[in-house]
């Protein structure tokens, strides 16, 4: 680093020692578990041990007898508060869900009472006194039960919690399928995976009066947790502070409070004690929200160049019962071409609801696309006889054909995924290792290459509400040091060393003396937080901006003190100079007591003190490319794969910390490891699930993750500061790369089944020619079942006209129930004989309409452009002065719309 | 519930007690003495989050009763570093390494590390990483506890 005096010191780029770590390595940091307040009660959860039944009878009298308890609490206890869960969109969740359970239970581990006692001993032994009588019903576990049972939920119409794309495929599409020379059909099966963040869930919840609540708890934005809990509650945001200073890693598992967090707050506020629920492993891995499990079977065609000519993708994923939002996961076919030149591409996407854990979030919730499209390019290459290198330089796009448009709308302009190929090719000897693997084949040793591109979405703001920028709010203390508040959040990314440096480089101060606040909904402003790789780009860009603002406010009072030109005063190491005059330096600290100190000095109109903010909104997205390459050896007589290389080359713009970069990737990257080889949460029949302990499910250890190489491109991005987000990368290419080492390894035995995990016994059967997964019969629901199945819906113009029909005629206020929240809206209709003629009205502007009444119906269709050209497809029934139907919105799926005559 | 007076030593400090039998020696530690340094992440003997060192053994404090460590000398990660806040060799390794990210499991990775190179020991590098195969961490992939304990041997990373 320059020495002070020498020019400004740059601390972006640099690997400075962490500001985190001194508390962490010496005991210091604070954990939600860490923190005690007097009079903290704490809690313990009596839990559902079937998947599916009927609550009969709950008897808590000898739990509530036991010395040390104090309440005891089922769902008829806390129902009278409000808890309107919501989802990370904080639109409403599409079935009811309740903070315990409220008759019924939906999977194993479903919250049905919970106890509050002195300490946790205590509350788990009154647990065990609680007595529960249980109606059992058959649970539906699979994607496959899902499909072939009524609906789980009684207030959903089927086992469908989300749908997207099309279910018939365009003629089209289907021609360029059918007549390619080369088509692949590839299948691609995702197990379940737990985030298993090192620090469990949990929440210290403590009601200060009736009106004001503070929350510890452990989670990705502390400003996300108030909007929920404000909402969710319907309380004052302003009563809710919510704290989080060190997070032990989250993943996606805490983006807001889910149902146990909600009861601990409730039973709180109930009983006006503080109360801690610490989640234990058991629970967390039995009960806590889980992610992926997920089957995508993906169709490619080529044409006789081995160029890409079509595609479909058909996707599902559990939801389970209660997941933090339904979803169909619509990211995997938005980001799954746009790096390469694909004419065509059509999907079917879906979500299921089964009796399991609710579906949560998981770094790279889309990166099912970049497993199944690399996964498939690999297989697509050894079918047709062409090298996988030459198979993606031949599709890739590259800086020269951008600007592009993806089919489904994503614009690249400044992707770079084919030079960070080549950038590793010159960094990775091809031809040698070739060499080497026919050479060890002959030893009868088996080793593999894989090789994968992406590019990831980073830095989102601005087209979806939640999603907002980030915002700095930055000071130059009296004493010449600076503070921030950062509306950024750690849970182990190191904000608040990465943040520190980028204002000590931009304001010119010394890194030390540059201290950064964050984890407390009172400090800084809302933001979504740690969600799709984002602090880094925005975060960075609001602390540039920021600093800026505040070094012109500088240069401007000191150049009215020291008499000189705004242009010629520098700030460099803490110091103030002007250019050429080196006799009139002046410390920042004494610039910063006239500032607040003696308003008389200060130029006319300016603000006393040195503070500055600035809430950054980037482009709405912003492109982070990659390409990695894996070297692997496969044990044929035992199945082990064992990692000998990898190298990551990766462009993330402008690199602030490149420690904590080459960190986020290769976090991302032990997570890939672990879910190609060694993870699996799955359940029984009885939807039981199978791994309780980390001796069952297998986290990557030290001795399965190898020494990672990095090579960095930094093309800037578009964003002030040019940063690129690195959060999840490696987690989404890391998968594809490994499986396709392993393929490449095995390929004398066929074409390898991506079926996840690949542990040892699946490419044994693999290997030895036995099937890698049996054929599991789908439990087929009773003939006469308890809920009907949906019936396929009616076209409008069907129905028969009738002689009561109620007339739709007039003024309506409408709401569509779409997964980003309620759209309200005005329609008015005009119906003659079978014609309808009509007007939509809301702050988007108004459109007109025609098409078809009959009966108590209405049809119609109409096209939109924002967000993106679509056809929306109407379809309403009239009940007197109530309206109810659907809306299909192309590939976003299908909403719920109700609405009341005006 | 049996009640046991016990009396430990814990970074330097003697500690009396009356305990209930089924108290584990973490929860003795982070509860009853404040040491939340102590980091319990499965409660199961795996993820080697809850180290201490126990008369000069590293031990999983989640798997031993805190009445089994009546009259024992205990050190947790809080007691490590000199009394004037310079860091200790292993964690002054791990810092330079960046061998950490959220810090929830680093004080056991510490604990294990210092257990194995206390009194001037210096194992080798397989000794050092075979130990941190007992460790799980879920943010770093290791490559900075493996670039660490590399150093703590005395090899060039
Ligand atoms: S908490 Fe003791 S080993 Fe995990
Ligand atoms: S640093 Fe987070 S678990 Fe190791």
């Amino acid at each position: 680093m320059s020495a002070p005096g020498t020019g400004a010191a740059r601390y972006i780029g640099q690997r400075v020692p962490r500001k985190e770590d001194a508390r962490l390595l010496t005991g210091r940091g604070q954990f939600v578990d860490d923190v005690a307040v007097p009079g903290m009660l704490h809690i313990a959860f009596a839990r559902s041990p079937i998947a599916r039944g009927r609550i009969v009878s709950i008897d808590t009298s000898a739990a509530r007898d036991l010395p040390g308890v104090h309440a005891v609490f089922t769902y008829e206890d806390i129902k009278d508060q409000q808890a309107d869960f919501l989802s990370f969109y904080l639109a409403p969740i599409e079935v009811r869900v309740t903070p315990l359970a409220d008759g019924r239970v939906a999977h194993v581990g479903d919250p049905v009472a919970l106890v509050v006692a002195q300490d946790r001993y205590v509350a788990e032994d009154a647990v065990s006194l609680i007595e529960v009588a249980y109606e059992e019903e058959d649970p539906v576990v699979t994607l496959d039960d899902a499909r072939n049972n009524p609906s789980i939920h009684p207030d959903a119409e089927s086992n469908i919690a989300a749908d997207m794309g099309d279910e018939d495929i365009d003629d089209n599409l289907q021609a360029l399928l059918d007549n390619a020379p080369h088509l692949i059909t590839h299948k691609v099966i995702h197990q379940r995976i737990s985030q298993s963040p090192m620090e469990t869930r949990g929440v210290v919840a403590v009601p200060e009066g009736p009106e004001e609540l503070t929350v510890y708890i452990t989670c990705q934005s502390p400003h996300a947790v108030a909007r929920w809990l404000s909402l969710v509650l319907g309380m004052p945001q302003g009563s809710i502070r919510v704290i989080a200073k060190d997070v032990g890693g989250s993943f996606g598992l805490k983006n807001h409070p889910w149902r146990e967090e909600t009861s601990a707050i409730l039973a709180a506020r109930k009983l006006g004690r503080p109360i801690k629920w610490i989640e234990d492993r058991l629970e967390n891995l039995t009960a806590a929200n889980q992610a992926r499990e997920q089957e995508m079977t993906l169709r490619v065609a080529f044409d006789a160049e081995a160029k890409l000519v079509a595609s479909h993708g058909d996707y599902s994923v559990n939801n389970g019962a209660y997941p933090l939002g339904a979803d169909a996961n619509i990211a995997v076919h938005m980001f799954i071409w746009p790096a390469y030149k694909m004419p065509a591409y059509s999907f079917l996407s879906r979500g299921w609801y089964t009796n399991t854990i609710g579906l949560a979030a998981y770094r790279g919730p889309w990166a099912m696309e970049s497993l199944a499209r690399e996964t498939a390019l690999d297989a697509a290459a050894r079918k047709i006889g062409v090298d996988p290198i030459e198979i993606r330089r031949r599709n890739l796009i590259s800086l020269k054909d951008q600007p592009a448009t993806s089919g489904l709308g994503v614009y690249v302009d400044d992707i770079t995924p084919a030079e960070c190929l080549e950038k590793l090719l010159q960094n990775f000897d091809v031809a040698a290792f070739r060499a080497e693997q026919a050479a060890a084949r002959k030893e009868g040793r088996y080793l593999g290459l894989g090789i994968a591109t992406y590019i990831e979405p980073t830095g989102a703001a601005g087209s979806i509400s939640v999603m907002t920028g980030e915002l700095a709010q930055l000071r130059i203390e009296p004493t010449g040091k600076v503070t921030a508040m950062m509306s950024t959040h750690s849970q182990g990314h190191g904000t608040q060393t990465t943040m520190a440096q980028v204002i000590a480089d931009r304001l010119g101060v010394p890194y030390d003396d540059v201290t950064v606040f964050e984890g407390d909904s009172s400090r800084g402003g809302y933001t979504p937080g740690a969600a799709g790789s984002r602090q880094g780009v925005i975060g960075g860009g609001a602390a540039i901006k920021a600093s800026e603002l505040l070094a012109d406010k500088v240069k401007r009072l000191a150049a009215h003190l020291l008499n000189a030109n705004t242009e010629s005063i520098r700030i460099e190491a803490g110091m103030v100079h002007v250019e050429g005059a080196p006799e009139m330096s002046r410390t920042l600290r004494s610039i910063a007591e006239t500032a607040y100190g003696e308003p008389d000095k200060l130029p006319q109109d300016f603000e006393a003190g040195l503070e500055a903010q600035y809430r950054y909104t980037p482009p709405p997205v912003t492109f982070t490319s990659a390409a990695h390459a894996c070297v692997v050896e496969v044990d044929i007589d035992t199945g082990f794969v064992k990692i000998q290389r990898w190298i990551s080359s990766e462009d993330c713009g402008t690199v602030i910390h490149p420690a904590v970069v080459e960190g986020q990737i290769a976090g991302g990257l032990a997570q890939a490891i672990g879910t190609v080889l060694l993870e699996e949460m799955s359940f029984d029949d009885r939807g039981n699930p199978t791994a309780a302990t980390y001796k069952d499910y297998m986290l990557p250890a030290i001795s399965d993750v190898p020494t990672f190489e990095f090579l960095h491109a930094n093309t800037p991005s578009k964003s002030v500061g040019g940063i690129r987000g690195v959060g999840e990368g490696g987690a989404i290419i890391g998968p594809p790369t490994l499986v396709n080492a392993i393929a490449d390894a095995l390929s004398q035995f066929g074409e390898l089944p991506v079926d996840l995990p690949l542990t040892p016994s699946k490419l044994l059967d693999f290997i030895e020619g036995r099937p890698v997964r049996k054929p599991k019969e789908a439990k087929r629901a009773p003939p006469t079942p308890a809920s009907p199945p949906p019936s396929a819906p009616q076209p409008a113009a069907a129905a028969a006209p009738s002689a009561t029909a109620v007339s739709a005629d007039g003024d309506w206020a409408m709401t569509i129930h779409s997964q980003m929240g309620a759209q309200e809206m005005k329609a008015r209709f005009s119906t003659e004989g079978g014609r309808l003629t009509g007007k939509l009205m809301s702050d988007q502007g108004d459109q007109e309409f025609e098409g078809r009444a009959a009966g108590d119906t209405v049809a119609w269709e109409m096209k939109v452009t924002k967000p993106v050209s679509l056809t929306l497809k109407y379809d309403l029934k009239i009940e007197g002065d109530k309206l109810s139907g659907k809306v299909k919105m192309g590939i976003f799926g299908t909403s719920k719309v109700t609405g009341e005559r005006l | 519930m049996s009640e046991h007076r016990i009396n430990v030593e814990v970074n330097g400090r003697q500690q009396h007690a009356t305990i209930e039998g089924r108290l584990t020696l973490g929860d003795f530690l982070r509860v009853n003495c404040g040491y939340t340094g102590v980091h319990l992440g499965c409660e199961h003997g795996v993820c080697g989050a809850c180290t201490v060192i126990v008369d000069g053994k590293a031990v999983r404090s989640c798997l031993m009763l805190a009445v089994q460590a009546d009259g024992a000398k205990i050190t947790t990660v809080e007691g490590l570093a000199s009394p004037d806040g310079a860091l200790h060799p292993v964690q002054q390794a791990m810092r330079d390494e960046h061998a950490l990210q959220c810090g929830f499991c680093t004080p056991g990775v510490v604990m294990t590390l210092a257990a194995l190179t206390q009194d001037g020991a210096r194992p080798s590098s397989e000794t050092l990483l075979d130990a941190m195969s007992g460790h799980i961490c879920r943010c770093t992939g290791y490559q900075g506890i493996r670039r660490a304990a590399r150093k703590l041997a005395g090899e060039n990373s």
